[in-house]
C-alpha cells in the first residue's frame, strides 16, 4: 500500500475512475490547476481540457451544467471550492439535482458528485469556514459523505462516482495534507460506519475532521480507565444506523461529536434515533452558534477540541454514577 | 398548435370544480389540481420551434411548459394522466403539470424555478459537444427569467464553450403577476445576447411562421456551427400566471388588444386567404378535439398511484429510505 495525502487520495480515485469510465468528467474553478487544494493535481494534464473543464466563476451553471451532463449521459464531478460557496448553487443542489428522479418519476438519474471543502480552515472567517453537512442531510434525494482519512478519500470517492444518484462529498479544509496507506484495491458501501477503537463504557460518533480529535480524547479517557468506543460515521446520509444503535445498546451512553453548529446540527438526529431506539443517555458536542470569527481568539470559541470531548465524556458518565 | 391549445383548454376545465383563491391549488372537486400554468396565446413559439427539432435533441422548459412538450412529440395521453396525479402519467404522478416531462423525446423536463432550465440545458449541450454527437438543447425561458443570474451564467458558458445551444425567450411580457417591462433594464433578452457575442433575433412571435422561418435559420446554424443562437419572441400571457388568477392587475384593453394577435386565429386566417380549404383546419381541430377527449377519458380511469411509489425513485444507496 502507498503512502499519500488525502488530496492526492481524491486525485488518485478520480484517475482511475476516469481511466476506468470515459463518461467521467470533471468541472469547477481553477481545477486545470490542480485545484486550490491540490486535489486535482496531474488530472488536466493527464486527461485534457474536455474532460478535466475549467470553468467561470458561475457555481450556479457549473452546477446546474452538471446535472444537465448527467441526464445526457457522462458522470461529472463538480468543485464548489468551499461548501460556504455551493450556497451560490442552492437552488441547483436541492430543487434541481436532488428532485431530477423523483419529479420526472423515475425518468432519468443524475449521477453527479459534489465536492464542496468544509470546516474551519485558519483564519478564514464567516464565509470560509463553515459545516454545513446537517442542511444536505435534509434533503430527499442527496447522499452526504464526509470522508476523514485518505484511504476514505480514495475509496468513498470511488463509491460516490459508482452510485448513481448527486452526492454532496464533504472534504475538509485542514485534512488535505493528512498522510496515510491507501489501499486502491479496498471497496465501500457507502452508509457503512468505521469502527476507529473498541470499548464498553461510552459511545463517540463523530465524521470528517473530529474524528481525529475524538481518537485524542480517547487516549486521554483511556488514561484515567474509561474505554470509549469511537465510530467514524463516515457518511451521515445514508448513516450506519445499525452500527450506533448496536454500539449504544452495549454502552448506554452516547456522545455525538461534530464541527458544525450544535443547534439542529445532524448529531441531534443521531442522539434522538440512539434515545428512542435504545434508550441510551445521549449527549452532543458541536460548535456555538456563532459565525466562525476570524482572530484566533475568535475563531477558538467555535473549535471543538479533544478536551472538550474528553470532558464532556467524563460529564456524563459523572451524572450516571 | 390546435393540440396544445386543444389540451390546455380541457385541463383548465378539468381543474376548476372546487372553491380557489389566487396562489392555492385548485379546488377539492378539481381533476387537475396543484398550480396549472397555461400558455394560450403562446402557441406559436413552441409550434414553430419544435418543428426544427429532432427527438434526440434535448428541450429544456418553464413552468409554462405544456406546449413546448407536446410540440417536441411527448405522449398527449400521459400527459393528461400526469396532470390527474395518475399513474399511468408520464411522471408517474410524481410530478404534475409544473414537471412534465418525457425524456423518451429528449424533453427534459419544465421546471419550477424561473431560469432554472438555463444551467440543465447548457450541460446537456456540453455533454453533446463532448460525446461529439451531432444533436442539438434547445431551451425555452421567459422575460422573467432574464432578471436572474443563471440566464447571464448560461450565455456566458455557452458562448466560451461553443455550444450547440438554442435560447428561446419565450417573450410573454408578464413575470407572474408584475408586468416585465418595468422590471428590466435595456432592451431584453436579444440585446443581452448581444452583448456575450450571441447573434440574437427577435421575431413576432404571434406568427407560426415567422417563428418557423427564424427558428429554423438558427436550428440550422446552431446544428452546422455547433454555436449558441438566442430566439427572442415577443407574445403574450392570455391567461393569469396561474388558472386560478383571474389577472385582474391587468388592464382589460391589454388583453383585448393581445387577443385581436391571437396566433391560431392568424394562422386560420392566413391560410384561408392564400386559398387554403377551411374543411382541413376543421379537421385538425376536430383531431386535437377527439384525441384530448380520449386522453381525458383514460385519466379519469386511470388508477392512482400505489402510495408505495412516494418511496420509490428517490436514491439507490443500498441503505434503504427513512419512514
Amino acid at each position: 500500500m502507498a503512502v499519500m495525502s488525502y488530496a492526492q487520495a481524491a486525485a488518485l480515485a478520480l484517475a482511475h475512475a476516469m481511466e476506468a469510465d470515459p463518461r467521467v468528467v470533471v468541472l469547477g474553478e481553477d481545477i486545470g490547476r490542480g485545484g486550490i487544494f491540490g486535489q486535482y493535481q496531474g488530472l488536466q494534464q493527464r486527461f485534457g481540457t474536455d474532460r478535466v473543464i475549467d470553468t467561470p466563476i458561475s457555481e450556479a451553471t457549473i452546477l446546474g451544467a452538471g446535472v444537465g451532463m448527467a441526464l445526457a449521459g457522462l458522470r461529472p464531478v463538480v468543485e464548489m471550492r468551499v461548501v460556504d460557496f455551493a450556497l451560490c448553487a442552492m437552488d441547483e443542489i436541492v430543487n434541481q439535482a436532488a428532485k431530477n428522479r423523483f419529479m420526472f418519476g423515475g425518468q432519468g438519474r443524475v449521477p453527479l458528485v459534489m465536492r464542496m471543502p468544509v470546516g474551519i480552515w485558519d483564519s478564514s472567517a464567516a464565509q470560509h469556514s463553515q459545516s454545513l453537512e446537517s442542511w444536505f442531510a435534509h434533503v430527499p434525494g442527496l447522499v452526504v459523505v464526509c470522508p476523514a482519512t485518505p484511504q476514505d478519500n480514495y475509496s468513498l470517492l470511488r463509491a460516490a462516482l459508482d452510485c448513481g444518484d448527486p452526492v454532496v462529498y464533504l472534504e475538509h479544509k485542514t485534512l488535505w495534507g493528512l498522510q496515510g496507506e491507501v489501499d486502491v484495491q479496498a471497496r465501500e458501501q457507502l452508509g457503512s460506519a468505521r469502527t476507529v477503537r473498541p470499548g464498553r463504557h461510552l459511545t463517540l460518533v463523530s465524521w470528517s475532521r473530529q474524528v481525529h480529535a475524538c481518537a485524542q480524547a480517547c487516549e486521554a479517557l483511556a488514561a484515567q480507565g474509561i474505554a470509549a468506543e469511537l465510530i467514524d460515521l463516515r457518511s451521515i446520509w445514508p448513516w450506519d444506523r445499525a452500527a450506533v444503535l448496536a454500539s449504544c445498546a452495549r454502552t448506554g451512553h452516547l456522545l455525538v461529536v461534530h464541527e458544525a453548529v450544535q443547534a439542529a446540527g445532524f448529531g441531534a438526529e443521531i442522539a434522538a434515533a440512539a434515545a428512542e431506539a435504545t434508550g441510551c443517555r445521549v449527549r452532543r458536542l458541536g460548535a456555538p452558534r456563532i459565525p466562525v470569527g476570524y482572530s484566533p481568539v475568535l475563531e477558538a470559541q467555535a473549535r471543538i477540541q479533544a478536551a472538550d470531548i474528553a470532558a464532556a465524556a467524563r460529564g456524563m458518565l459523572e451524572q450516571t454514577r | 398548435m390546435a393540440r396544445i391549445r386543444a389540451f390546455e383548454n380541457a385541463a383548465e376545465i378539468a381543474s376548476q370544480g372546487g372553491v380557489s383563491a389566487y396562489g392555492s391549488s385548485a379546488g377539492a372537486g378539481a381533476r387537475v389540481r396543484g398550480p396549472l400554468h397555461l400558455s394560450t396565446g403562446q402557441e406559436a413559439v413552441p409550434a414553430g420551434v419544435c418543428a426544427h427539432l429532432r427527438t434526440d435533441d434535448y428541450l429544456t422548459s418553464t413552468h409554462r411548459g405544456h406546449g413546448h412538450t407536446l410540440a417536441k412529440g411527448a405522449d398527449l395521453a400521459r400527459m393528461m394522466a400526469e396532470l390527474f396525479g395518475k399513474a399511468s402519467g408520464s411522471n408517474a404522478g410524481k410530478g404534475g403539470s409544473m414537471h412534465i416531462a418525457d425524456f423518451s423525446v429528449g424533453m427534459l423536463g419544465a421546471n419550477g424555478v424561473v431560469a432554472a432550465g438555463l444551467p440543465i440545458a447548457v450541460g446537456a449541450a456540453h455533454a453533446q459537444k463532448l460525446q461529439g454527437r451531432d444533436a442539438i438543447t434547445a431551451c425555452f425561458f421567459g422575460d422573467g427569467a432574464i432578471n436572474r443570474g443563471p440566464f447571464l451564467e448560461s450565455l456566458n458558458w455557452a458562448q466560451v464553450y461553443g455550444l450547440p445551444l438554442l435560447f428561446v425567450c419565450e417573450d410573454n411580457r408578464w413575470s407572474a403577476t408584475t408586468a416585465s417591462g418595468p422590471m428590466t433594464a435595456g432592451e431584453g433578452a436579444s440585446a443581452r445576447a448581444d452583448s456575450l457575442g450571441i447573434a440574437g433575433e427577435q421575431v413576432d412571435g404571434n406568427d407560426v411562421l415567422a417563428v418557423d422561418e427564424a427558428a429554423g435559420r438558427l436550428v440550422r446554424e446552431v446544428r452546422a456551427r455547433r454555436q449558441p443562437r438566442l430566439l427572442h419572441a415577443i407574445t403574450y400571457r392570455v391567461k393569469g400566471h396561474v388558472s386560478v388568477d383571474a389577472a385582474a392587475y391587468r388592464d382589460p384593453r391589454e388583453l383585448q388588444q393581445a387577443l385581436q394577435a391571437d396566433p391560431l386565429a392568424r394562422a386560420r386566417s392566413r391560410f384561408l386567404a392564400q386559398g387554403g380549404d377551411a374543411a382541413v383546419l376543421d379537421a385538425i381541430d376536430r383531431e386535437a378535439q377527439e384525441e384530448v377527449a380520449r386522453a381525458l377519458a383514460a385519466a379519469d380511469a386511470a388508477p392512482w398511484p400505489a402510495p408505495e411509489a412516494a418511496f420509490t425513485d428517490v436514491q439507490t444507496t443500498g441503505a434503504g429510505l427513512w419512514r
